[in-house]
């Protein structure tokens, strides 16, 4: 019998995150910051393409939106702050520089609250600035064999914020769920679409060990190249068992920055300390230093929308709901909207959820849409809810007509009239079908009235089959026990 | 004598009177520059047909609305070679840029432009403005026209030599450590470095950002304070411009100089001025005394550190500036190379002369990490202190008064082979550039019959005192009109 011993390591995490913002145009010129799906080179000018003579001019938006994100991470904001030229050649940087900010960044010192495995947990944020996208490059093939490469300058310029986290992760899974609540935040307040894939949003990480309770900070690695969720939590673990391996030899790690490899499952070492890069940084001298008013930040801060996390609470305590609905309900502000629109056409918060979360989200998540956008509206779904809570059709036909709005875009309540599909609750003709259903299921009356009591669900299933799911179940139910009294009962 | 001798007021007359059109003057400066040019080398490029459809648009404009029409209309001008031209290639004197044909226009081509100016084309310079003699272009030697074994000086050397030898009414230079100034000394013109942020730096191929100023070069004052006046005033694609009004040039031009207090700062006077050099300058006080001004001694202490700041200063912003220059859309290209880093290092030492090289290489290394603190940082801490110097000075006078270089244009290779000397022949232009204030040179005299300007500060936003003191001195000195030996087509 064996038992493994603690590991003596902690894992030390912190991430950076680079996000696009939603301006209209770019950071610096008055192209498009939406650059999806353009021609090469056609969404440019002199100034992102970095023509000798052009010069940036600052895009008030890309400020507003960096501010508005540092705000809802508890950032201070200092009052002076500049932009500075980054220096170095890339094909992809078509200036030789990146516009970007040094020592005097937009923001400073914030926090974010996140949860992982029902634990709350706060790191640090450590700065929240401003940048530009670099263009992209297209190899001919894999990078080390291709032959020839086509820069693209549709994406550089585009506002790019950095927000770095202090190292206050201690496992991939925090990392993860901090990256998951800060795309969180960033959707909330609409400064980014938050999608790792098309490279909207992307993260980077360091990671270092150290001796479990040990004050100095071990060897750090750099890990880029991850653009999911999933790979955030695979590098990060995959890159904690490599370097626990080498310490637990004895080895020494080296400072150096590792690629994440999507195919291999692995990182794979690019760049070590010796070849860092010097950037060689300087104040834009295009750029006059920037004064932000208190008066601007406090304008800003009065636009900040309720986060998630507050809406949440407000969720639970304003519509009583449990905290996983609370959660899922405000997932998104989609989801959060669409309910909230549901409850103010005076549907039963309770009921709202319900649907929502169950019935309509399974149909959502089969067509992989957001609520927001599937053809059922708020204002269709309170009516046909509202008349579930008026007894004038019943769950199970709701169900189904949900389905087929879904799929036509045809109003459900007026399904449920044209097709005759309303509840019956006249006593008279549901009578007529309980003596018919005891009549032709003699047996299950006789079981029910011996004390079997599932006899009565296979009644109360021949009466629901014989209305085609129409009839009131509260009075199906009530004239079977009128007609099969039960000694005692 | 030929039509391009008539300062703009001048010919602006003869322009609406229908004495002569615009498109006889654009002849007359197209032929004047084919004849005379090949000797002098002041143009890289001449565009007879951009200037002959502009002088036939002139012509029509004059025709319909002679009062109306701009007083700029159908007068011809001419770029150096650092001003962004639509369709018209700009190499700033480069190798690397060779080919290069902008989509876009400077603003200031674009102001000059809308008004009606008759293009002829772009002017030699040194590669990428950065010299004092016109010797470092890729391209070809510009010539003194007092002298053709002399420089013109630089890097704005083509645009005084085509205003010198008459070859253009006016053109447009940049001044970063005294670019426009010099050569206009050395050439015998008048040359205008206004003051950081008055003319929008959007089109100028930057040498150094926070230095970099676009001034016209012109005959006589007035035509100086005309252009200006064009060309000034905020744009909203350079952030660095500013809102300040710009009609105190022409409107205090003859105001004269009664009671103006004009300051001698002695340090401009111990950098070893040539004997010559200080004769007309002192004939100068005299004759600015003469006029009612009333001169003074002022002491501007940290001269003898602008020189040093400036050549950290300044190449910093060059290593930065020209790193787009990396061969993947500009220059010859890397044939052969076999990585990436080896294709840069090869596409820009083809590309880039030995004087770029060296300020890119020591810009690079004041910016790398461990020589920031030391050397670019602290360059800056000096520029604080020019600037405080000046401050402190034009507390006391309305204008500075010096020499605007020790010595007369020097002789062409004479400085090649020691940069240090090289560099030297700017220090007492660019601590201006430094402190961002205002300021002209002006036709003074004659030293051993080579050309001797007198360099006339005014502090930020000064432009209106600079252009009265030089005005004064202009019409005092009477020497505007001297024609240079090289400026005279061969009978
Ligand atoms: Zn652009």
């Amino acid at each position: 019998m064996s038992t493994i011993a603690p590991s003596p390591w902690e894992a030390v995490i912190g991430l950076e995150v680079h996000a696009q913002l939603l301006t209209r145009s770019k950071m610096f010129c008055s192209c498009r910051a939406d650059y999806l799906g353009l021609p090469p080179n056609s969404n440019t000018c002199p100034v992102c393409l970095g023509l000798p003579g052009s010069l940036p001019v600052i895009n008030e938006a890309g400020i507003r939106l960096t501010l508005r994100t540092a705000l809802a991470l508890n950032c201070e904001i200092p009052q002076f702050t500049k932009f500075d030229r980054k220096n170095y050649f890339y094909p992809d940087l078509p200036k030789g520089y990146q516009i970007s900010q040094y020592d005097l960044p937009l923001s400073l010192g914030g926090w974010l609250d996140f949860e992982v495995g029902g634990r709350s947990v706060r790191a640090g944020i450590t700065r929240v600035h401003l940048e530009e996208d670099t263009g992209t490059l297209h190899h001919a093939g894999e990078i080390h064999n291709s032959t020839f490469s086509l820069v693209d300058l549709n994406r550089a310029g585009v506002p790019l914020m950095e927000i770095v986290g202090e190292p206050d992760l201690r496992s991939p899974a925090e990392a993860r769920a901090y990256l998951a609540t800060l795309r969180q935040v960033l959707i909330y307040i609409g400064v980014n679409d938050g999608n790792m894939e098309e490279g909207s949003l992307r993260c980077d990480a360091n990671i270092s060990l150290r001796p479990v309770g040990a004050e100095a900070l071990g060897v750090k690695v750099e890990i880029k190249n991850m653009n999911s969720f999933r790979s955030v939590l695979r590098a990060l673990e995959y890159e904690l068992t490599r370097q626990r391996e080498v310490l637990d030899e004895g080895g020494r790690l080296s400072q150096e920055t590792r690629g994440w490899s999507e195919l291999e499952q692995r990182t794979v070492s690019q760049r070590s300390k010796e070849e860092a890069q010097e950037y060689r940084y300087f104040p834009e001298p295009d750029l006059p230093p920037l004064v932000i008013s208190r008066a601007q930040v406090e304008e800003v801060r009065a636009g900040l929308p309720e986060l998630p996390a507050a809406r949440r609470a407000r969720f639970q305590s304003q519509y009583r709901l449990a905290d996983e609905q609370a959660l899922l309900l405000t997932a998104r502000p989609g989801d959060s909207q669409y309910f909230e629109e549901v409850v103010a056409l005076g549907v039963t918060p309770q009921l709202a959820a319900n649907w929502q979360l169950g019935d309509l989200q399974g149909l959502c998540n089969t067509a992989n849409l957001p609520v927001e956008k599937c053809r059922v509206g708020p204002a269709p779904l309170a009516d046909l809810l509202k008349m579930i809570e008026g007894h004038e059709v019943t769950a199970n036909v709701a169900k189904e007509v949900l389905a087929q709005a879904f799929e036509t875009g045809e109003d459900p309540a007026e399904l449920v009239r044209s097709q005759g599909l309303g509840q019956v609750s006249d006593t008279g003709e549901i009578a007529v079908m309980v003596d018919q259903a005891l009549a032709q299921n003699a047996k299950a009356a006789s079981d029910y009235q011996a004390g079997n009591d599932r006899a009565l669900g296979a009644l109360v299933g021949a009466v629901m089959k014989m209305s085609q799911g129409r009839a009131n179940a509260d009075i199906v139910n009530q004239l079977l026990h009128t007609r099969l009294p039960r000694p005692g009962g | 004598m030929t039509l391009l001798e008539e300062p703009i007021r001048e010919l602006g007359r003869r322009l609406r009177e229908r004495e002569i059109s615009a498109v006889e003057l654009a002849e007359e400066a197209l032929a004047r520059a084919k004849e005379l040019d090949p000797t002098l080398g002041a143009f890289l490029r001449v565009t007879p047909e951009l200037a002959l459809e502009a002088a036939a648009v002139a012509d029509l404009r004059l025709q319909e609305d002679p009062a109306g029409a701009p007083i700029l209309c159908g007068i011809p001008v001419a770029y150096k070679d650092v001003v962004c031209t639509e369709g018209v290639e700009t190499t700033a004197g480069s190798q690397i840029l060779r080919g290069f044909v902008p989509p876009y226009s400077a603003t200031v081509v674009d102001r000059l432009s809308a008004l009606g100016v008759v293009p002829l084309g772009k002017l030699n310079c040194d590669e990428f403005a950065m010299g004092s003699s016109n010797e470092n272009s890729a391209y070809q030697l510009t010539r003194n026209p007092w002298d053709p074994e002399r420089v013109a000086g630089g890097s704005s050397g083509g645009s005084a030599v085509a205003v010198a030898a008459r070859l253009a009414c006016v053109t447009l230079g940049s001044d970063t450590g005294g670019s426009i100034r010099l050569p206009a000394s050395f050439s015998g013109v008048v040359g205008v470095k206004p003051t950081y942020g008055r003319v929008s730096r959007y089109g100028l191929i930057a040498f150094a950002s926070s230095l970099d100023q676009i001034g016209p070069l012109a005959k006589t004052v007035e035509d100086a304070a005309l252009v200006l006046t064009a060309i000034a005033g905020q744009d909203p694609r350079d952030s660095t411009s500013v809102v300040a009004p710009v009609d105190g040039f022409l409107g205090e031009l003859r105001a004269g100089v009664k009671g103006l207090r004009l300051g001698i700062p002695k340090e401009y006077l111990e950098v070893g001025l040539d004997p010559g050099v200080r004769a007309v300058f002192e004939q100068s006080i005299r004759m600015l005394e003469g006029l009612g001004a009333v001169t003074q001694e002022v002491s501007l202490p940290t001269t003898e550190y602008a020189l040093s700041a400036y050549y950290v200063i300044a190449p910093a912003e060059v290593s930065s500036n020209l790193a787009r220059m990396d061969g993947v859309r500009f220059g010859p290209g890397f044939a052969g190379a076999t990585t990436l880093k080896e294709a840069y290092e090869q596409a820009r030492h083809e590309g880039f002369g030995e004087e770029v090289r060296r300020r890119v290489t020591l810009g690079t290394y004041a910016l790398s990490s461990g020589y920031y603190d030391a050397y670019y940082l602290r360059a800056q801490k000096v520029r604080t202190l020019v600037a405080q110097d000046f401050d402190l000075a034009f507390a006391q006078v309305d204008a500075i008064i010096s020499p605007t270089a020790p010595t007369a244009a020097f002789r062409l290779g004479e400085r090649t082979a020691d940069p240090l000397a090289m560099y030297a022949t700017d220090v007492l232009t660019l601590p201006a550039n430094l402190a961002g204030i205002s300021g002209i040179s002006v036709p003074a005299g004659f030293a051993a019959g080579l050309p001797v300007g007198l360099q006339v500060l005014g502090p930020y936003l000064g432009e209106s005192t600079c252009f009265r003191v030089a005005q004064s001195l202009e019409t005092e000195a009477r020497i505007w009109d001297r024609l240079p030996p090289l400026a005279v087509a061969p009978a």
